[in-house]
């Protein structure tokens, strides 16, 4: 019995043994593209639905929004989804394509939005038929995301919307937004509010949607314009002038520090060793090493590259362990000490392991997507450059070092 | 023999890194930089390699090639410490064109020591442009490894990672010759040579197998093992010079932009977060700036250190040239993620450098066994 499993419900171990059975006969088959990385560099329409897929499919059996209420399109359960997660891990699946809707406006819809709207908006969330995209980056406001300037004008019951949001990851796809703007100019907290937006239906009309380039050469992020879109206020989301509370419990599940467990799928398509739930790949480097030359010998041999790696893993392991121990009651010293961690450990052991696998690869890791000779096609130096999207959206590190210094350490504010 | 104070670094030498960073800066500004060879993002682009011949001719007619020809064979004798400055110029604009390349084979032929290679190092006076094929499939540095051959006197098998193979038009070739590990010089279009272009990351240089089948190529060197030993801290020394250009544009252009970005009613740089990093890469180039000029130096006046000075000047640049674009990029912020900010062409080039001629881990190895002695079998 795995740690997981001795200490379920009696629910849960039903519910892990359910899931169990069905990915054993529903894995999905090989994908007909070459996938990217993460659903954040989803590029074509055939990766779209390929991935699409696989959530609906996975939506249908009951393993993705498996703690949502049923009027809701959920399941029901009583913390399951952590459950689906750990069995979906195991079995290494391709990734679901709607992240920024599971893990970000599933939650915030849920806690903040009118009941009528919760029950239109997230079923298909859940499903992935529609996807979403977060609009709170702007020109001028990123890690001080309070200073937004998109402005929302009320008329009657309508809000007509104006503004310019940029890096919107997923905009070029989606269905709907979830968006943090201004009703008031002469506050700035207090003079925040949030809705969710329908981005489809109003481009060529109110919202301009245009792709920008990534340092790898990728799209999957975009600039988004509004002019003049109208929206229903019945859309808004808690009260006028409340929208940067609700913009922290997104920001909460963005970080992975959430009340919500986001429903999670992935680890397909990477090079990974074959333990399972190596998140960051620190198992992968081994495979890689056992099969590159660093000088003409095989890295596994150098007793530098096995220290590093070595390093990586008990980092690695580090993070799971405390995942564990956030959950055991008496174990740590402050709520947030370990959840706000999780950002800052996974991205940044994310960083490194991919600069070490450049490394491992020797001379070959100059080679990239395009050569056949690439070691695992490419993907480690593509990864290393898209770890710095992972450094510097959802707040960068810099910044979530001062709100742990400040709200968990208790160190004198900054701005 | 010891070193002069000033590294050999007089007033000839100012004026030729003064011409070269105007000449690098007018002819070619980062804009245009990322125009020539940015314009296409898609990582799956055919494999053209984008540089300006013209502009490399004009290096080769202001006489920068000839820098590290000796002067005995028609070269210009300033110093090694005139061509790391160069370098160190060419790094700052990432600028595309086989001048280390050719400086490289100009020390290995110098090294080399005989007619057949003081002949190849006129041609290199004269104009050519040339790079090493040395590296094996492995990606090997060391001296005896090679998968080109010599059957029947004439060149067969494959050289991988040659650097802006598609540059230059001679190729200084290492080759197993039975026991012997020998150099040749070959002529780029001489029949029965191919190349197969890698799709690289870097998109300011191009590197390649070069495939030989039957060549018929000029011995330069009966044993390549001796010339390279006396010539690889040169090429350490300048991809060396070239990363700390690099990195100084990559720092100045981050301490710019965190001079203006605002947020939270403050420059980036007002916290401490930014600031001290910054300080922090400032430190590293300058201790890495120090290294090379003081390998450069050992190379003409004091042979005897000039591994031990380059591997320290190699193993810090690797190091260094990791922090500077990880700051550079992350300091940036979400601008600094996208192809249209020019600082990927320089994280992409510093990847590249990184790794040449060996990485930082590899050089330390090799440092400690010169100073420790080898590690017992
Ligand atoms: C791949 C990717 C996907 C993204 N997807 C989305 C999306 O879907 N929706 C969305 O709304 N946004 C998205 N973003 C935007 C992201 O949230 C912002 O880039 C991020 O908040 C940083 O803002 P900025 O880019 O304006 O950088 P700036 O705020 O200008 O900061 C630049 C750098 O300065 C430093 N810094 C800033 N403030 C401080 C401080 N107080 N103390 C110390 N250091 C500081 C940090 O290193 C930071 O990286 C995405 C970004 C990327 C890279």
């Amino acid at each position: 019995m795995s740690d997981a499993a001795r200490k379920d419900t009696p629910e849960q171990a039903e519910f892990r043994q359910y899931c169990r059975d069905w990915l054993q006969d529903n894995l999905p088959p090989e994908p007909p593209v070459r996938l990217p990385l993460s659903p954040l560099e989803i590029m074509t329409e055939p990766q779209l639905h390929y991935l699409q897929d696989w959530q609906k499919k996975a939506y249908d059996a009951g393993l993705v929004g498996c703690d949502y209420p049923v009027d809701c399109g959920g399941g029901g359960r009583n913390d399951c989804q952590r459950v689906a997660n750990a069995e979906i891990a195991a079995v290494r699946t391709p990734f679901f394509p709607n992240v920024i809707g599971l893990g970000m406006a599933a939650p915030t819809v849920f806690f903040h939005a009118r009941e009528d709207k919760k029950r239109e908006l997230l079923p298909r969330l859940l499903s992935g038929e529609d996807i979403w995209c977060q609009g709170f980056s702007e020109p001028g406001a990123g890690s001080d995301l309070a200073s937004v300037q998109t402005f929302a004008e009320r008329k009657g019951d309508k809000w007509i919307i104006n503004g310019h949001k940029v890096w919107t990851s997923l905009a070029h796809f989606a269905e709907w937004m979830i968006l943090l703007l201004r009703t008031d100019k002469s506050h700035k907290y207090d003079g925040l509010s949030y809705f969710v937006v329908p981005i489809r239906s109003e481009l060529g009309k109110s919202i301009t949607v245009r792709p920008l380039i990534k340092i790898t050469g990728e799209t999957g992020f975009n600039e988004v314009i509004f002019d003049n879109l109208e929206v229903d206020d019945a859309y808004r989301l808690d009260e006028v002038g409340k929208g940067w509370q609700v913009a922290m419990t997104t920001l909460a599940h963005e970080r992975g520090a959430g009340e919500l467990v986001t429903p999670r799928s992935g680890g397909r398509g990477k090079s990974a060793g074959k333990e399972s739930g190596s998140v960051f790949g620190s198992s992968a480097l081994v495979d890689l090493a056992k099969t590159s030359f660093r000088n003409g010998k095989t890295a596994a041999d150098d007793a530098v590259i096995r220290d590093r790696i070595m390093q990586e893993m008990i980092r690695e392991e580090g993070f799971k362990q405390s995942s564990r121990r956030a959950r055991v009651q008496g174990l740590q010293d402050h709520p947030m000490r370990i959840p706000l961690q999780n950002k800052l450990l996974m991205t940044e052991i994310t960083q490194d392991v991919a600069e070490l696998a450049t490394e491992i690869e020797g001379a070959a890791g100059s080679l990239y997507l395009a050569d056949p000779n690439a070691p695992a096609g490419g993907r480690w130096p593509m990864a290393y450059m898209n770890s710095f999207g992972m450094t510097i959206a959802a707040g960068a590190n810099e910044v979530q070092r001062n709100i742990l210094g400040e709200r968990v350490l208790g160190l004198p504010k900054s701005k | 023999m010891a070193q002069p104070t000033n590294f050999g670094f007089g007033e000839e030498q100012v004026m030729l890194r003064d011409s070269a960073r105007k000449f690098f800066q007018d002819s070619l500004p980062v804009d245009k930089l990322h125009a020539l060879v940015a314009a296409d993002p898609d990582p799956h682009r055919p494999l053209v390699t984008q540089w300006a011949p013209e502009l490399w001719q004009q290096m080769v007619d202001l006489g920068w090639t000839m820098l590290a020809v000796p002067e005995r064979v028609g070269g210009m004798d300033l110093g090694a410490v005139a061509v790391a400055a160069l370098c160190e110029e060419s790094g700052r604009a990432a600028f595309p064109s086989p001048l280390l390349a050719t400086a490289n084979v100009s020390y290995i032929l110098a090294a080399a020591n005989s007619t057949a290679a003081d002949a190849a190092l006129e041609a290199i006076a004269g104009g050519a442009a040339a790079t090493y094929a040395g590296i094996d499939s492995r990606g090997s540095w060391e001296y005896a490894d090679t998968d080109v051959e010599v059957r029947d006197g004439k060149l067969s098998g494959t050289a991988y990672y040659v650097q802006d193979a598609q540059k230059v038009s001679q190729f200084l070739v290492k080759a197993r010759n039975g026991a012997a590990v020998e150099l040749y010089w070959v002529a780029a279009d001489a029949t029965g040579i191919a190349l197969e272009i890698d799709a690289i990351v870097d998109l300011t240089r191009d590197q390649a197998r070069v495939c030989f089948d039957g060549v018929t190529a000029e011995l330069v060197a009966t044993d390549a093992g001796a010339a390279l030993h006396q010539a690889m801290p040169a090429l350490w020394t300048m991809v060396a010079a070239d990363m700390v250009g690099a990195a100084e544009w990559q720092l100045q252009t981050t301490v710019e932009y965190a001079r203006v970005r605002k947020q939270f009613d403050r420059e980036l740089g007002f916290f401490q977060a930014v600031k001290h990093p910054l300080v922090n890469v400032m430190l590293e180039i300058d201790q890495t700036k120090s290294l090379v000029y003081n390998a450069a130096c050992a190379l003409d006046s004091e042979p005897e250190a000039a591994a031990r000075t380059a591997h320290m000047a190699k193993a810090s640049a690797s190091d260094m040239a990791a922090y500077a674009s990880s700051r550079s990029v992350q300091f940036h912020g979400g601008i600094g993620f996208t192809w249209e900010c020019y600082i990927h062409l320089y994280f992409k080039r510093q990847m590249h450098n990184q790794m040449l001629w060996g990485d930082a881990a590899y050089h330390r190895a090799k440092l400690a066994d010169l100073v420790i002695g080898p590690v017992a079998a």
